[in-house]
């Protein structure tokens, strides 16, 4: 049983895939360190991913949509496609507040 | 058929094609799918999309060296192994060679939240990364209508996959994208609107409880191609779309003569028999000797060393040898030294283009000279007349550019309509032989014909037949001012005439001695008379002799008288004397 004090300590993996420095990856991406930063500070980790540099990348990790956020840990793994624009549709797809 | 012909002239016209070596289908797009452009394969589920996009990938990577990817949104690489390996493909083989790509595209969409703009940039690296891998030039995208139901807002999906199929022509590979087929509508989502070079719909339908699968070119820009729905097959070699040859009537026409394995049928065919390569229709009612026909034909083949296929939708392989044996053959020498194979199929074992099929295939691999399909009229049951005559042709066709000679057998239904085929399929044989039982006097007869044989000059009687343990034997009918008669009525009428013909000589014989007879008694008569005659002729004399006697005597009396008398009349003339008296 995880408690909300213990997930509060736990450190959030969080990888952003993108493709080249597009428009839409620059927004998602300030979009992610806004929320983290709001939500999660401290206690979070952004991995970016370049798929232009890594194409294999995007076959191991099931990846069609950019950008795509993955929840990496804590578990399970979740995909939050767009650029996180909306907000609130990013905390309800990280799980960081109830549907 | 004319569809094909047309197609075939513009095999290297201007628009490049690429060869999907998958039988049949180059032959009624006049070459291939389009080169370096993008072709939809719709259909319902199961009708073959998977299977014909990896075939497509396949043949190319086989025949023509063209490495391939496939893009699979449905099944994982490893269920696309397991599933083409019945078919021959072997994909870990080809992936090990750098001939080939699978990849497998997943989503899962309760494990996706939208949070706004996105694109398929993903999906874009993983094609042009595979692509690039091995330098391919076919793609596959099976089906990537999934998409719809894996990724949120549609809007964005179509406006990337108009996107994706110009980006997939920009790279130059041959491509094909398969879709579901939706409610009146070539596909669910509409993709035709973004593919409009080459569209194939394949379909699966049941008819009479017999499913037949059928492909069809929608369309196909800037080419010429077969418009009919062609009846395609799935089996352990892959995808077969008939017609595998049908090219026209062009032919070669061998002036071989090769024997009927009836000496004096071969006599009523111009003394040499049929020509090679030629079809040979056998049709008559049941028990008329057909199959015995058959085998004597092919009893002829294998003597001369040709190889035989039998496709028997009648009689086991077992019947056949143990029925032919009855008449003299011992076919299972044959089958056992490889040169007779048959091949036993009750009709509805499967569809029509499946027997088509795998007579095609098996033709093909056994490599024969003689081909017998007996009896054709039998796979009536499983499709229509015009079905039935329009795989017949194809087969013809295609056995005729084999230069393979092939006996039909028909069975004729009707007495009363002998002349007629069941499946109307005379005007394609080139030699047509009847047999005719002849019913009279409480029996019947067999009677045997030729109907048609293409330029060989034949016999026009009909001949009896016997089967005999020593094979068939043909007889002369008699023809006579009592028509035609065959059997005992053929055996009395001439008993008969031979009775007349005795009884004639009898009768010229009993006339004979009877004049012989009536010149006895004529010339004992004659003898009678001239026996008579010569009685009275002997009494004419004696009577004659007697008179003068007389005479003598009575002058000479008188004159003795005379001179007692002392008369002068003494001296006087005996005239006077008579004068006196």
């Amino acid at each position: 049983m995880v408690t909300v004090n213990d997930s509060k300590v736990e450190i959030w993996e969080l990888r952003l895939y993108v493709a080249g420095q597009t428009p839409k990856s620059l927004t998602a991406f300030a979009n992610l360190k806004r929320i983290c930063e709001e939500h999660l500070a401290g206690q979070y980790r952004i991995e970016v991913v370049d798929l232009v540099e890594n194409p294999q990348l995007a076959r191991e990790d099931q990846i069609l949509a950019i950008p795509t956020l993955v929840r990496k840990l804590p578990r399970p793994l979740r995909k939050i496609i767009g650029d996180l624009s909306n907000n609130e549709r990013v905390l309800v797809g990280l799980n960081l507040r109830p549907i | 058929m004319n569809d094909v012909m047309n197609a075939t002239p513009i095999q290297h016209g201007s628009l490049p094609k690429a060869a999907t070596h998958i039988s049949g289908l180059d032959e009624i797009t006049g070459g291939g799918l389009p080169l370096g452009r993008t072709t939809l394969v719709t259909g319902t589920a199961g009708c073959g999309k998977t299977l014909f996009g990896m075939e497509f990938l396949v043949q190319g990577a086989i025949q023509q060296d063209e490495p391939g990817v496939f893009v699979s949104f449905e099944e994982s690489t490893d269920d696309l192994d397991q599933n083409v390996r019945s078919l021959g493909f072997d994909l870990t083989d080809l992936v090990a060679r750098n001939l080939l790509v699978l990849e497998h595209v997943y989503t899962e969409r309760s494990e996706i939240e939208e949070t706004g703009d996105f694109d398929l940039e993903g999906l874009f690296i993983r094609l042009g990364y595979a692509i690039d891998s091995i330098g391919a030039k076919r793609v596959v995208l099976d089906t990537i209508e999934v998409l719809f139901a894996g990724l949120p807002n549609p809007m964005i999906l179509r406006a990337e996959l108009r996107r994706l199929f110009r980006w997939l022509a920009d790279k130059g590979v041959t491509s094909i994208v398969t879709a579901e087929r939706g409610d009146g509508l070539l596909t669910r989502h509409g993709l035709e609107e973004y593919v409009s070079d080459c569209v194939i719909l394949l379909d699966h339908r049941v008819v009479e409880q017999m499913t037949t699968r059928r492909l069809r070119i929608v369309k196909y820009r800037g080419s010429l191609h077969g418009t009919n729905e062609y009846p395609f097959l799935i089996d352990e070699n892959g995808i077969s779309i008939l017609p595998i040859t049908s090219l026209g009537l062009d032919h070669t026409a061998p002036t071989e003569r090769i024997s009927s394995g009836i000496p004096r049928l071969d006599m009523m065919l111009g003394g040499q028999g049929y020509y090679r390569g030629s079809s040979i229709l056998i049709s008559g009612t049941a028990g008329a000797g057909k199959s015995s026909m058959a085998a004597h034909f092919v009893n002829a083949a294998v003597t001369r060393g040709e190889r035989c296929l039998y496709f028997a939708f009648e009689e086991s392989e077992r019947q056949i040898v143990r029925n032919m044996r009855s008449i003299g053959f011992e076919l299972d020498l044959w089958i056992q030294r490889g040169l007779l194979q048959v091949h036993s199929a009750r009709p509805n074992l499967h569809g029509l283009e499946m027997h088509l099929v795998m007579m095609h295939k098996l033709i093909k691999e056994y490599q024969p000279q003689v081909v017998v399909i007996d009896p054709i009229t039998n796979l009536t049951t499983i499709g229509t007349q015009s079905e039935v005559k329009a795989a017949l042709i194809r087969l013809i066709d295609f056995l005729k550019t084999q230069e393979i000679t092939a006996l039909f057998t028909s069975l004729t239904a009707d007495q009363t309509q002998l002349e007629q085929t069941e499946v109307g399929i005379s005007s394609l044989m080139d030699a047509w032989i009847l047999l005719q039982m002849i019913e009279s006097n409480g029996e019947r007869n067999r009677g045997l014909y030729i109907l048609k044989a293409r330029g060989i000059d034949h016999s026009n009687q009909i001949r009896e037949f016997h089967l005999t343990a020593k094979g068939i034997q043909l007889i002369d009918v008699y023809l006579g001012s009592e028509g035609v008669l065959t059997g005992t009525a053929r055996l009395a009428q001439e008993a008969k005439e031979r009775n007349v013909i005795l009884t004639r000589q009898q009768e010229i014989a009993r006339k004979q001695r009877e004049l012989a007879r009536k010149r006895q008694v004529l010339e004992a008569q004659i003898a009678a008379l001239r026996t008579e005659f010569m009685v009275e002729e002997e009494e004419m004399e004696k009577m004659t002799a007697e008179a003068m006697g007389f005479e003598t005597r009575l002058r000479e009396d008188r004159n003795v008288l005379a001179q007692q008398r002392d008369s002068d009349q003494r001296y006087a003339t005996p005239g006077v004397n008579s004068e006196l008296r």
